[in-house]
């Protein structure tokens, strides 16, 4: 066994952490204000989770509705998380989204195209107006394909798997660098840098259905924790509405927002659209009330109103479970999203091409011929690494976040396609704020050997132990808790259950033992995520106890409206002496000129389709 | 249902052989499905990779029964009860672990492919292009780097001398994406006939009928570009007046 003293090491000005959208372009941004920079991911170059992303990038460009600008964009996505959105974060997000799609563009990424030859935008839950620049349905693959083209083309150094396990920092608090082991040889490696982007997104590992891949594990956020860092948020988790059901191997894969997007509807065993049924008091003004409306909406927006399919993600997910639990759910515990009877084949293999082989290939299910069977599945972190909202600068000097790791521009739940938009606008931002405070710093780099060392013993461990669990199967017990105790609908008595099992949980992780040796080895990969895993998880639930109320990804069946007092505050968490402690922080005060946007009328009028955007008529086009 | 009995290679640069594992069959499973049960029950260590257990990130590349396919995309229920099902490391590429490989090569070709180069943009800060100009393009995009086109090319499978001086099919496909789009003003013909190795190829289509994308990677893309590289009336301003032109 190799000792804690042996590693290579490479200096950056800047390193980022993650290589799917945020972390690529982040480095992309840093490399061309002239520092070094360096790029560090767990998997190949390419197969980060944003490659998975389908539906598309929310900006308001106005290609097919010439009437969107940021101003709605603003007010949509504040909407939408329930007001608990950092303003700023939701401000700069809405202006700079269109920059940044064109700017991919110009990079090599090829969009679908309006008649006029511009990008094609499609309709999107809780977008006001169709807003999404799409591929079909691979909007990801088109964004990381290009970036990561980009960053190859400009020479930026990438360690592909290549897994960070702790950040290090100076005597005076700021981070320095990291330290991280090779996947293929099990030797470690320490990064010297002046300025660390974690860009490492979510944690949906946590769960046992979900749409995220084995990299979510919450590295990132528990690095940040860890380096004395604020998370903020930790209690909103957002259920996607529509996850497979069936069959249990495919259990919680994606189903994209763009089938509903594109024409599909949500109807229960009885065949009844019950999503009518579910509109909430926000909504009510400018949600279809009939079926003839919301059928209308998709070719006239003009005088009808928008389908109740299409609500907010934390709308529909608690209605889908509504649904199940009063026994009206599809055979497998889902309900059915039906596509094929409203859309010609032609259509739907046009628009939609990887939901029908996904279906055709796991399910074997016909979209154009039968209903999908659906559920909610675990989907994304609103929560995260509390950053600055125009530098994405964390509460540690020298430590920057953006991404799905952030918090912020999405308060208590995102709209689909806000994700995609977030890893640019804010990457970039983090980019450049990371090299401007790297540039600053001038050029000695140094780390504390002890840190380093420590680190790497830590990591060892699990080898040394005689006996000892898999963490296969403490990985297993974390999902089935957070499934059962932190999942979709949350009570007072379960989380506190939850908080005590993690503890459990955690006890029983310290002992985890691992077989074979350090090259290429899961199974010791895992016993090193779970230490993550289980601090994300603490987090969450204890954020979520503290949270007596329901606000977007966040429903307490013991306290099922929202609480004006909480609609005031935001839940940071940080460790204070090894203990993890959660307190309220006041919302930061929204001008009242962006608060008035938020406040206008629901229902415009004079809308102008310029040119048809994605959704036809029943015929097909 | 019987048990399912895998035969799984284990081993490293080193050597190793296939090892037999037998589990319960479970209803609706793929392939990757099992082999993360065996590392779950059986075999802590087994290397493998994959990311999104959808046929979309192209990560979990295997032989199976010889064939090159993506384990997450293969279903249980397309072999017969009983069948023992062989699954191997991609053999074009060196082995790291298990079914690991070494895909290096692939990542080293891609630094080689001259960037995407731009017209400049319309004065009203757009680029304008027609959906059915940029269909062809959009074909290669989908390419989800899974390498099994570059697995079952016998140009460098088995042919580890030849990786120095060709491409192969996925960067072939690369090289069509941005020769094809309608707004790339860069000349990459020389390169590929020089360098990038297209003559070697010799259309034997093996490459498309692994692709799990679906694309027609020698028609569409090898064979059009076979053809711009030998045509004779090679002129760098023409080039660049035709791929214009193109549109409309
Ligand atoms: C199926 C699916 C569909 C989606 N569709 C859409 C959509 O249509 N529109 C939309 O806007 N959003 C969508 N989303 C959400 C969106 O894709 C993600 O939120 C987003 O891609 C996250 O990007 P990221 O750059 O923050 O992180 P990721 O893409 O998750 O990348 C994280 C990176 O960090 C690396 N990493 C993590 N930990 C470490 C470590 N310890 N050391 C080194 N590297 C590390 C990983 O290897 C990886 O490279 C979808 C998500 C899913 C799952
Ligand atoms: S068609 Fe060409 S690239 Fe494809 S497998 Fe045959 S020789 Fe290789
Ligand atoms: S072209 Fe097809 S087979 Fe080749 S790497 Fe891409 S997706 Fe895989
Ligand atoms: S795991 Fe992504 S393609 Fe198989």
């Amino acid at each position: 066994m190799a000792k804690a003293n042996e590693y290579e090491t490479h200096d950056f000005d800047v390193l980022v952490i993650g290589a799917g959208g945020a972390g690529l372009r982040a480095a992309i941004e840093a490399h061309a204000l002239g520092v070094r920079t360096g790029i560090v991911c767990k998997s190949l170059l390419g197969k980060a989770h944003t490659v998975m992303a389908e539906g598309g990038i929310a900006a308001a460009m106005g290609n097919v509705y010439p009437e969107d600008n940021w101003k709605v964009h603003f007010r949509d996505t504040m909407r939408g998380g329930k007001m608990l959105n950092n303003w700023r974060m939701a401000q700069l997000h809405a202006q700079e989204a269109p920059d940044r799609v064109a700017e991919l563009e110009e990079w090599g990424a090829l969009f679908d195209r309006t008649p006029d030859g511009r990008i094609l935008q499609r309709d999107f839950g809780g977008h006001r107006y169709a807003r999404l620049a799409h591929v079909g349905d691979r909007t990801g693959l088109e964004m990381i394909r290009t970036l990561q083209q980009r960053a190859v083309a400009q020479n930026i150094d990438v360690f592909m798997e290549c897994a960070i396990r702790s950040l290090l920092t100076a005597d005076d608090g700021r981070v320095c660098g990291a330290v991280g082991y090779w996947r293929e040889s099990g030797r470690f490696v320490v990064f010297r840098a002046h300025a660390v982007v974690l860009a490492t997104g979510g944690l949906g590992k946590a769960f046992r259905f979900t749409t995220n891949s084995w990299e979510s594990t919450g590295n990132g956020q528990a690095l940040a924790l860890q380096a004395g860092a604020d998370l903020m948020d930790m209690e909103f988790l957002q259920f996607h509405p529509t996850g497979m059901v069936w069959p249990p191997s495919v259990r919680g894969l994606l189903v994209t927002e763009g089938v509903r997007g594109d024409g599909g509807t949500l109807k229960n065993s009885e065949g009844r659209r019950f999503m009518f049924d579910y509109v909430p008091e926000m909504f009510r003004a400018e949600t279809a009330d009939t079926e003839e409306e919301a059928d209308r909406w998709y070719t006239d927006k003009v005088n009808a109103r928008r389908t109740p399919d299409l609500l907010p993600r934390d709308e529909v997910a608690r209605a889908i479970n509504s649904e199940v639990k009063a026994g009206r759910g599809s055979p497998h515990g889902g309900v059915y999203l039906d596509i094929a009877s409203r859309r010609s084949e032609e259509y739907i293999r046009r628009r939609l091409p990887s939901m029908y082989h996904q279906f055709k290939e796991l399910a074997g299910v016909d979209i154009t011929k039968e209903p999908m069977e659906v559920g909610p599945t675990c989907h994304y972190m609103m929560g995260g690494i509390r950053v600055d909202p125009d530098s994405e600068a964390t509460t540690v000097a020298g430590l920057y976040a953006a991404g799905e790791a952030a918090a912020g521009l999405h308060g208590s739940n995102r709209l689909g396609g806000n994700s995609l938009s977030d890893l640019i606008v804010f990457g970039r931002r983090a980019g450049m704020a990371a090299a401007e405070y790297a540039k600053a710093r001038g050029e000695e780099l140094s780390v504390n050997s002890t840190q380093v060392e420590a680190a790497i013993e830590d990591s060892l461990a699990p080898f040394s132990r005689e006996e000892g669990e898999s963490p296969y199967d403490l990985q297993h017990d974390l999902q089935d808790t957070m499934q059962s105790l932190v999942g979709i609908i949350r009570t007072e008595s379960e989380l506190v259950e939850a908080i005590d099992k993690i503890e459990q949980l955690k006890e029983r992780a310290s002992k985890v033992r691992v077989e074979g040796h350090r090259q290429f080895n899961p199974g010791w990969h895992l016993a090193m995520d779970l230490q993550s895993l289980l601090t994300v998880s603490e987090c969450l639930a204890r954020s979520a106890l503290a949270r007596k109320e329901s606000r977007g990804g966040h429903t307490r069946q013991d306290y099922p409206k929202p609480d004006p007092q909480f609609a005031k505050i935001n839940h940071v968490t940080r460790l204070v002496n090894g203990e993890l402690q959660v307190v309220a922080e006041p919302l930061p005060e929204i001008p009242a000129d962006l608060e008035e946007l938020i406040e206008e009328p629901a229902v415009p009028t004079g809308i102008q389709a310029i040119s048809q955007s994605g959704p036809a008529p029943k015929e097909g086009n | 249902m019987a048990d399912v009995k895998m035969h799984l290679w284990r081993g490293d640069a080193g050597g190793g052989e296939f090892r037999e594992y037998r589990l319960p069959a479970q209803e609706g499973e793929v392939v990757l499905d099992v082999v993360h049960r065996i590392q779950a029950t059986q075999a802590n260590d087994l290397a493998v990779r994959w990311n999104c257990k959808a046929g979309k990130c192209g990560s979990c590349s295997a032989e199976i029964n010889g064939k090159p396919r993506l384990m997450c995309m293969t279903r249980m229920d397309t072999f017969t009860e009983g069948e023992t099902i062989t699954v191997a490391p991609m053999r074009t590429f060196p082995i790291i672990r298990d079914l690991v490989t070494d895909v290096s090569f692939n990542f080293e070709m891609a630094k080689r492919v001259p960037p995407f180069k731009p017209r400049p943009r319309e004065a009203d800060g757009t680029h304008r292009m027609a959906q059915r100009d940029v269909d062809r393009p959009q074909e290669f995009h989908k390419c989800i780097e899974c390498f099994l086109c570059q697995d079952v090319c016998h140009v460098i499978r088995d042919h580890e001398e030849n990786k120095k001086h060709y491409a192969g099919p996925r960067m072939f496909v690369r090289y069509a994406s941005l020769e094809m789009n309608p707004l790339d003003t860069d000349d990459r013909r020389e390169l590929l006939k020089n360098e990038m190795g297209i003559g070697f190829c010799n259309i034997t289509k093996c490459c498309t009928e692994v692709c799990p994308e679906h694309i027609k990677i020698t028609d569409n893309a090898i064979i059009p570009l076979k053809e711009r590289v030998v045509d004779r009336s090679y002129d760098p301003a023409a080039w660049i007046g035709r791929k214009i032109l193109r549109r409309g």
